[in-house]
């Protein structure tokens, strides 16, 4: 546990220390959304009835620059081997960089949420604890397999290429359920269907959690 | 000479859809809902059972190869890999045929039919991984580990017409088709399976043979030649 902390301290000090990375990310995730509502045309109902998409959309796109640094940092200087010889378990270096990755994408998706709502005129029609919950079930959901992915291809040719092209067809099953449940409580869930969604987002994260813990050593000492 | 006992397998396997498709095109009676495009029955639903089955094996083999660093089990991840994704690819045809008379459309965002589509990226990516890295000991591990995740989509495919309101039928079996219908589809599962375990295994058998040659020690150098020193005249 205390090696979990450590390396999520030492991951997040680096991110403190290179602000400029988190802000050029946060730009990234505005100008994705930017994008999307320039692309969809003056079309404000279309905007707001796509306005959960959107934002999950920048969130995945914002994401793969942020895991693809997040292990590319540990091989390039050897940091990685050291931090074996110390020895720190690789589940606490897995679970330290998962969480320091997911907090950073709840810092993105903090600051994209405000954006959503200007930009795409959306409304909040349930609780606001319901988005709150379903932006960190959906980080959740696309730091674990994300961090895991990155430590596979970090020292692979091509790896900027492989992990979208790795990353995406797994999470899509966080995205569907992530963008349905942002929707019902931006556009209202007179069925009650989100505790549905979040439960089927907290189990996926069940099993990439535990999944990705149990094979990240053997992927690191590869 | 080893003997092939998957051509024989995979020969009877032929047979057997031979007579199921025969059987199931021209005697067993036309769906009650879609007529004669229900015959596709026989075809589809075994793709999918073996299909999946297929990457079960591939997933058992992918947790073989990590617990034991043997090679036998990871040529066994890339031959049921390499056979699960082109039963994919066959199911989502087959389906597209199927959905365009029935649905209207060859193609439609239905739970089902995304999470099958993204199944082939998903395994699709593991062939790719491996041919992306030179090391065999690398390669074992880390494309077992991606099929392990990737492992993870195909419950999601079984339970998509559970868990989500979709265009799709619930599962089929033996059980939700009328008697008559019963023996060909049996008959082609069976046939399927036998098909695709001669070519699992002819494939495991070439992919075994090429980890051989590669992991092989390196041959010993020639040994070097006297030196010769040409006398000065």
């Amino acid at each position: 546990m205390s090696a979990t902390l450590r390396v999520l301290q030492k991951d997040l000090l680096i991110e403190w220390r290179s602000r400029s990375r988190t802000v050029a990310l946060l730009s990234f995730a505005y100008t994705i959304l930017l994008i999307f509502a320039f692309a969809v045309g003056p079309d404000s109902a279309a905007l707001k009835l796509h306005a959960g998409a959107y934002l999950w959309l920048g969130l995945l796109l914002s994401s793969t620059l942020l895991l693809d640094r997040t292990m590319r940092i540990e091989f390039e200087a050897g940091a990685m081997e050291k931090l074996m010889l110390v020895p720190v378990p690789a589940t606490g270096i897995f679970y330290g960089k998962a969480v320091a990755n997911l907090i950073q994408l709840c810092i993105v998706g903090a600051f994209s949420v405000p954006l959503v709502f200007i930009v795409c005129d959306a409304t909040m029609v349930e609780p606001f604890g319901w988005l709150a919950a379903t932006v960190f079930l959906g980080a959740a959901g696309l730091a674990a397999p994300g961090t895991m992915y990155s430590a596979m291809i970090a020292r692979l040719s091509g790896k900027q290429l492989l992990l979208p092209l790795m990353l995406f067809p797994l999470v899509v099953p966080v995205i569907v359920a992530a963008v349905k449940a942002t929707s019902l409580t931006m556009l209202g869930d007179p069925m009650n269907q989100i505790g549905s969604w979040l439960t089927l987002l907290a189990c996926f994260n069940l099993v990439y959690w535990s999944l990705c813990g149990v094979l990240f050593g053997r992927v690191v000492e590869a | 000479m080893k003997a092939k006992w998957e051509l024989g397998v995979g020969l009877f396997g032929l047979l057997l859809l031979i007579w199921s498709h025969y059987t199931g095109l021209f005697v067993a009676p036309p769906e009650a809902m879609m007529g004669d495009v229900g015959r596709i029955l026989y075809a589809h639903v075994p793709t999918a059972w073996v299909g999946l089955l297929t990457y079960l094996v591939a997933f058992i083999a992918a947790v073989g190869a990590i617990w034991t660093g043997r090679w036998a089990w990871d040529a066994m991840v890339e031959a049921s890999v390499e056979v699960g994704l082109l039963l994919n690819v066959l199911l989502l045809v087959q389906g597209s045929l199927w959905a365009k008379p029935t649905w209207g459309v060859y193609w439609t965002w239905d739970p089902r039919l995304t999470t099958c589509a993204i199944m082939v990226v998903a395994f699709g990516v593991v062939l790719t991984l491996r041919r992306q890295i030179d090391d065999p000991m690398r390669r074992l591990t880390l494309s077992s580990v991606a099929t392990i995740i990737a492992f993870v989509n195909v419950p999601i495919v079984y339970l998509s017409v559970k868990w989500w309101r979709t265009l799709h039928q619930p599962y089929s079996s033996p059980d939700t088709v009328d008697g008559s219908m019963v023996t060909p589809l049996r008959v082609a599962a069976f046939g399927m399976l036998f098909l695709a375990t001669g070519f699992v295994v002819r494939r495991w058998r070439q992919v075994n043979t090429r980890l051989a040659i590669e992991v092989q020690a390196p041959d010993l150098p020639e040994e070097p030649k006297p030196l010769h020193v040409e006398e000065s005249k």
